[in-house]
């Protein structure tokens, strides 16, 4: 469309088409604007303000909750050192989040191609099953798995009964209780868009495959996946993103001595009285997911640019 | 050459067979919903064929390339590919390569690795890969896309790709799904004709499942005329056009008028009929029939014309006419109130000789007529 046709009345409907575009989107883009950024905003004020004495802020401008992320001062000769602590939250919420991802698409996987597989009508039901666990209070659901896994719980209970132990395997309170939470909470975040990605692929494509003498391994590696990879990527951001900020599972599974950042940054604004300091490690939960996004995006379009 | 549906086990290791189907059964579904999709199929098909499987959707004929191809396995009987039982084997353990109806190209590849992804899977070498794939482009005459994503080429395009990607590992068999259905008329016409340059340059056999007469007629060497998951009859195009067997195999080739007639006497595949006019004809009778009283035999409009009324085997009432371009189509009723088509080419210049209303005679070509097996 050139600018010298602006009396042409498709060029006029067109731009009423725009129009109405934005106003429809108008509502949606309010509440994000307000839900998202108005609080985001707040935090990261408040992440430049001093901590008042019970809690809250004080009007101050400072930047030593920023410095406090990071560095920590001795309480009796006002020396610096590494916040080793706040660093080991962070590096264990990484990992826990990178390997609940790893488990959750292990498990997934074939969750999502056993139900793309079934014919149309039972499809439902299935994914139906799969949505049941979102039923119950995350915090009961979280509490059942402690059930089964604490020392007098389902599972040492019955391998000392069968006697293949004499003591209790001590499971919870470690790194792989939280793993075990939190790969059951997320799982269905991941069965789901990879499902909507397997209901999209063309079986005929998998039988192509077959046809050319491509044996089962052979179909996942070159067909499956590259095909379902925008369903994989989804999966991982939506486990990943909660899992780093995850809350309730590491509190009640890790016993509140295997901390993560969700819980390192509750204790600021709860117990710690340090709003400011939760504030900037909220801020820095923020920018690690917004990094590691930005690395997984590059890496799998990398990835996909060299299957072509 | 005539092949009797019940005689393939007694060709079962003939040389230059490859493919037999034996007894071949497929249920699909349990209990009261199963399907029976093939019914006691046998069939032999030779080396470097171009054999057609035909007949209307939900017949069995795709059921039966599925068997082929590895991706069902028969619930009874068996099916031998050069004397080797492949009924239970994996579809990539078959020297047998398929063109889907829908191409099934893989979208995230390009044309070339497209073609060479079958010989890349038989672990050929690089070099070697890539040697197939320039000769296959060329084959299909599709050099110049070689690096092109499969969704930024015409259908047409799409299905010389499917084409060359199921030729490159040399397979045995090409099985080929209805593969032009989806391509427009013209388009259809020249891809039939590549279908048979690249059948007769490579040898390969090709097994080729369509609903569409025309197509089965142009292309095969022999038919197989399937419904209802059965094998009516298997011949060369002109076995099946001009000796159809069975009522429905003389209905879905080509047009056909029916006529009721009464045996008089036969004798060495021959009989004769008397016409409902009263007149007596000869016919030829499918093989193996002895026939006698009432039975209906068939004849191809193009084997009659109209003469002046008494002087053909039949007379009638001409009904309807309509002018196609290079023939006329005369629609008739005959004296027992049948109805009967009798086509004509048309000359330039020629006058109207018969008129709607009139009574006209309806001469049969000697030896047009066949006896159905009802």
């Amino acid at each position: 469309m050139t600018s010298s046709s602006n009396n042409d009345p498709s060029v006029f409907a067109e731009q009423l088409a725009v129009r109405r575009h934005w106003l429809l989107c108008a509502p949606a883009l309010t509440v994000l604007f307000l839900a998202a950024s108005g609080p985001l905003l707040i935090v990261l004020v408040y992440s430049f303000l001093e901590s008042g004495e019970y809690g809250g802020v004080v009007w101050k401008p400072s930047v030593d909750a920023w410095f406090r992320v990071v560095f920590q001062r001795d309480i009796f000769d006002d020396t610096l050192s590494l916040a080793d602590a706040h660093l080991k939250i962070l590096w264990r919420s990484m990992r826990l989040s990178f390997f609940t991802t790893i488990t959750t698409l292990i498990l997934g996987f074939p969750t999502a191609y056993f139900i793309a597989t079934r014919p149309q009508n039972s499809r439902n039901i299935w994914l139906f099953m799969v949505t049941v666990p979102f039923w119950t209070n995350l915090l009961i659901r979280t509490f059942a798995i402690m059930e089964v896994i604490r020392n007098e719980g389902m599972i040492n209970t019955l391998l000392i009964f069968i006697g293949v132990i004499d003591a209790p395997v001590q499971m919870m309170n470690t790194d792989f209780a939280i793993m075990v939470g939190m790969t059951y909470v997320y799982l269905p975040l991941m069965v789901l868009p990879l499902y909507a990605a397997m209901e999209r692929l063309d079986f005929s494509l998998v039988e192509a495959a077959y046809d050319l003498y491509a044996t089962r391994l052979k179909v996942l590696w070159r067909v499956i996946i590259p095909l379902v990879r925008p369903g994989v990527v989804a999966g991982s951001i939506l486990v990943f993103i909660p899992a780093l900020g995850a809350f309730v599972t590491p509190r009640v599974l890790g016993g509140g001595k295997k901390m993560m950042l969700g819980n390192l940054i509750e204790l600021q604004f709860g117990a710690g009285r340090n709003w400011p300091l939760g504030a900037a490690l909220s801020i820095t939960l923020l920018a690690v997911v917004m990094v590691a996004l930005l690395v997984y995006v590059r890496t799998v379009q990398k990835n996909a640019e060299l299957q072509r | 050459m005539q092949d009797n549906v019940n005689d393939a086990p007694a060709n079962a290791h003939a040389p230059g067979v490859d493919i037999i189907a034996q007894n071949v059964v497929k249920i699909f579904g349990e209990g009261a919903g199963q399907v029976r999709a093939l019914d006691d199929v046998s069939v032999t098909i030779h080396e470097n064929e171009f054999f057609t499987l035909l007949g209307p959707s939900g017949c069995g004929k795709t059921t039966l390339l599925r068997l082929i191809a590895g991706f069902d396995h028969p619930t009874s009987g068996t099916i031998r590919l050069e004397g080797q039982d492949i009924s239970h084997l994996p579809p990539y353990k078959r020297p047998v390569n398929t063109v889907f109806q829908n191409y099934a190209l893989f979208p995230h590849m390009t044309v070339a690795q497209n073609i060479g992804f079958g010989l890349e899977m038989l672990g050929r070498s690089n070099s070697d890969v890539a040697d197939v794939v320039d000769k296959m482009l060329a084959l299909v005459r599709m050099g110049e896309l070689r690096d092109r994503r499969t969704d930024q080429i015409s259908g047409g395009q799409q299905q010389r790709v499917a084409l060359a990607r199921a030729l490159a590992p040399r397979p045995k068999v090409l099985l080929l799904d209805e593969p032009l259905s989806a391509l427009d008329y013209k388009l259809r016409k020249d891809m039939q004709i590549e279908l048979k340059r690249l059948q007769h340059e490579t040898g390969i056999t090709f097994i080729f499942v369509t609903h569409d007469q025309e197509e089965a007629l142009t292309m095969s060497d022999r038919i197989a005329v399937m419904s209802r998951g059965q094998i009516l009859q298997i011949g060369s195009p002109r076995q099946i056009y001009d000796h159809p067997a069975e009522r429905f195999v003389a209905d879905f080739i080509g047009d056909t008028n029916f006529l009721i007639a009464d045996v008089t006497s036969s004798a060495g595949g021959k009989a004769r009929l008397l016409l409902s006019s009263g007149r007596e004809v000869n016919a030829d009778l499918p093989e193996g029939m002895t026939p006698s009283g009432r039975v209906t035999a068939v004849v191809r409009p193009e084997h009659a014309t109209l003469v002046t009324p008494g002087e053909g085997e039949l007379d009638g009432m001409l009904e309807n006419v309509v002018y196609l371009g290079t023939d006329t189509h005369y629609h008739l009723k005959l004296s027992d109130n049948a109805p009967f088509v009798v086509r004509s080419q048309n000359q330039r210049n020629e006058d109207e000789v018969f008129a709607v209303g009139e009574t006209v005679g309806i001469a049969l070509e000697s030896d047009s007529l066949q006896v159905l097996r009802d």
